[in-house]
């Protein structure tokens, strides 16, 4: 079922949750809605099932507009982030209940075999006979999964789904969703704030701020193409540097070195580049000139932090443990940085770090790091 | 090693995080035995006084079969209205906000607050024939003070705030989602209200049924005045005790008393009973 949604606003009291949200859906899509909290991802997801309904515009079903129609006759199934699973009712019963309450509701014989289909799917065959509170929170999850597929919906929503699972178990259900996905064929939207989450599971992922839609593009394009520096610095860590544009050329502020630019942008300029597309090249190359303050070697990379000797500005890079120029640095070395790619945006009137502070509670102030 | 295990069983049970087991334990027996115990066996010590066959006799009269009947039926009648009207109640306070509420919640604690007898008296104003209620009642029919039926209203009255204290919080803890799910599922208001609220709540309907039960059966001042007190009709047990206790009839009170702790403890523990069952049936342990 392909989904369009249209001009769909949304305000809570004075506070906009949704602000012309305009989204195409296709049939059998798995898509992410990716953003911090109180992007409106939730809102719209749960106005997409009918739990919320907007202040204006459409929603369409398959080229029908539901948006006024209850949660009961959208035929939507819905997972909750806490599984709101019925505790009074075995794992089989809880399946069973959306085909139980129905007006046509199906034998007894039908509805048993229909639940150990479902149970099969959902790998938890044998544990039909269990209550809610006797299952881990990933059977639990599961088993909230089988019974909103129960229904046969016309659209999977999942809300934080693995959010309340510990992060081994969210990954293997994260592997173990995908799975599902590409065997069922439901179109299936799911929230999150993990982009991690996001890149990996989703076809497209639809990245959120404050009630409106950032960008929307497959994993590739959101990470490599981001859109706006939101989307630059909510996907990843970002180093933000502060140049000039003049005649199609870049120069970052503190080097005479050019870069040329295909950006429209002219005039002041925030450079944003990722830890991992700076490199170190030799003392004549083009580049900045620094002074490494922190070595870390994890694994395959080599993160140094360093404070650039024109500004005094910190930036943070991530090097292959093969560059031969990134072995062996000390604290106090200088180094000369040139970025490989970057994003230029108008700079911004104010260059406070974009971390929400309700994401990243602990990050400090002064970090322009995203914690990821 | 084995001189050494004496010592680390001593370091473990110091570490007890909740400490001071054997001080509280020991003060809860005494205080219970002190409190609850100790008068209640004085009362079966003072009956066995008359022996097995007086007991007996005293508890077979047909007066004091009458009044336990009317006592306990009663009891039972009012905290089943309770359990539906009180659970009703609650559920208005939780889910819907409307002027007022504030006042109305704490109307709700009268019962528990007012002296018993002020309440009797006042519903016996009203419901008797000539009463605010009663005028109307009247020419119905139906007749409230000095009835059976005045007993039941009096046993309702005192118990609707048990139901309703202990419903309410377990209605505001109820997930939302939970009626969000069912109605994602296709369920309708009625089938979401009977298959996934009903079942969440119905413990906590249980609990506050036993309390109202409990309280109306032992309840003496409210009701001995809109009852009117008529031998076999509308005597309560409580007050059959009063009168032999006045008659200087020490045991024959007793008696009636062990009649109504027995039937009591019984009723008590059919209801514990169903509360563990249905308790079982979440999956819980008891």
């Amino acid at each position: 079922m392909n989904i369009q949604i249209r001009g769909i606003h949304k305000a809570f009291a004075s506070f906009p949750a949704l602000d012309g949200v305009n989204l195409d859906i296709e049939s059998g899509e798995l898509i992410a809605l990716l953003g911090p909290s109180g992007s409106g991802k939730t809102t719209l997801l749960r106005t997409i099932a009918g739990l919320e309904f907007p202040d204006e515009g459409a929603i369409l079903f398959g080229g029908e507009d539901i948006a006024n129609r209850p949660v009961r006759e959208r035929g939507v199934g819905f997972v909750f982030q806490h599984y709101a699973l019925f505790k009074h009712m075995t794992v089989a019963e809880n399946i069973a209940f959306g085909l139980n309450v129905r007006k046509d509701r199906p034998s007894k014989e039908a509805i048993r075999q229909r639940v150990n289909e479902l149970l099969d799917l959902v790998q938890l065959s044998g544990l039909d006979k269990r209550y809610p509170t006797q299952l881990s929170g990933g059977q639990r999850q599961r088993v909230a999964l089988a019974r909103a597929l129960a229904i046969e919906p016309k659209v999977l929503l999942l809300d934080e789904p693995f959010g309340a699972l510990d992060a081994k178990v969210r990954k293997d259900l994260r592997r173990w969703l995908r799975e599902l996905h590409d065997k069922t064929g439901y179109t299936t939207i799911f929230v999150t704030h993990d982009q991690e989450e996001a890149l990996e599971l989703a076809d497209r992922v639809v990245v959120m701020n404050r009630g409106r839609i950032e960008q929307v593009g497959n994993n590739q394009q959101v990470y490599e193409q981001p859109a706006t520096p939101f989307v630059f610095d909510f996907l990843g860590s970002v180093n933000i540097l502060p140049g000039e544009v003049k005649n199609r050329e870049l120069r970052f502020e503190g080097s005479d070195d050019v870069w040329d630019s295909e950006s429209k942008e002219t005039g002041l300029v925030d450079i944003y580049v990722r830890p991992h597309d700076l490199q170190l090249v030799e003392a004549a190359a083009p580049g900045l000139d620094a002074q490494v303050t922190l070595v870390q070697r994890a694994g395959a990379v080599i993160r140094i932090s360093a404070n650039l000797a024109s500004s005094g500005e910190r930036i943070e890079l991530e090097l292959s443990h093969l560059d031969t120029l990134a072995r062996s640095r000390q604290p106090g070395d200088a180094i000369r940085v040139a970025p490989i790619t970057f994003g230029l945006f108008p700079r911004a009137p104010h260059r406070q770090p974009k971390t929400l502070p309700d994401v990243v509670p602990n990050a400090p102030a002064e970090s322009r790091e995203r914690a990821r | 090693m084995t001189a050494a295990t004496p010592s680390f069983q001593r370091a473990r049970r110091a570490r007890s995080v909740i400490p001071g087991f054997g001080l509280t334990m020991g003060f809860t027996l005494f205080y219970l035995s002190l409190i609850v115990l100790i008068p209640l066996a004085g009362v079966f010590f003072k009956s066995s006084q008359l022996g097995w066959d007086g007991f007996w006799h005293v508890v077979t009269h047909p007066r004091v079969l009458a009044a336990l009947k009317l006592s306990f039926g009663a009891a039972l009648i009012g905290a089943l209205i309770n359990a539906v009207f009180g659970t009703l109640v609650a559920w208005v306070f939780v889910r819907y906000r409307f002027f007022g509420k504030r006042f109305f919640d704490a109307v709700i604690d009268l019962p528990f607050a007012l002296p018993t007898a002020v309440a009797g008296i006042a519903l016996t104003a009203l419901y008797s024939a000539n009463g605010w209620v009663g005028q109307f009642l009247e020419p119905l029919g139906i007749k409230v003070a000095y009835t059976p039926l005045g007993v039941i209203l009096a046993c309702t009255f005192i118990g609707l705030p048990f139901v309703v204290r202990t419903v309410q919080p377990v209605l505001e803890e109820a997930e939302k989602e939970l009626e969000e799910a069912a109605a994602s599922l296709g369920a309708n208001r009625l089938q979401t209200i009977v298959r996934v609220i009903l079942p969440t709540i119905l413990p906590a309907i249980l609990t506050g049924f036993t309390l109202a039960f409990a309280r109306a059966a032992g309840e003496y001042g409210s009701i001995i005045f809109i009852a009117g007190n008529m031998p076999m009709v509308s005597e309560i047990a409580p007050l059959l005790i009063i009168i032999k206790l006045e008659e200087f009839d020490y045991a024959g009170a007793s008696a009636v008393a062990v009649a109504m702790l027995g039937l009591s403890l019984l009723l008590l523990l059919l209801i514990n009973g169903l509360q563990i069952w249905s308790r079982r049936r979440h999956g819980q342990k008891t």
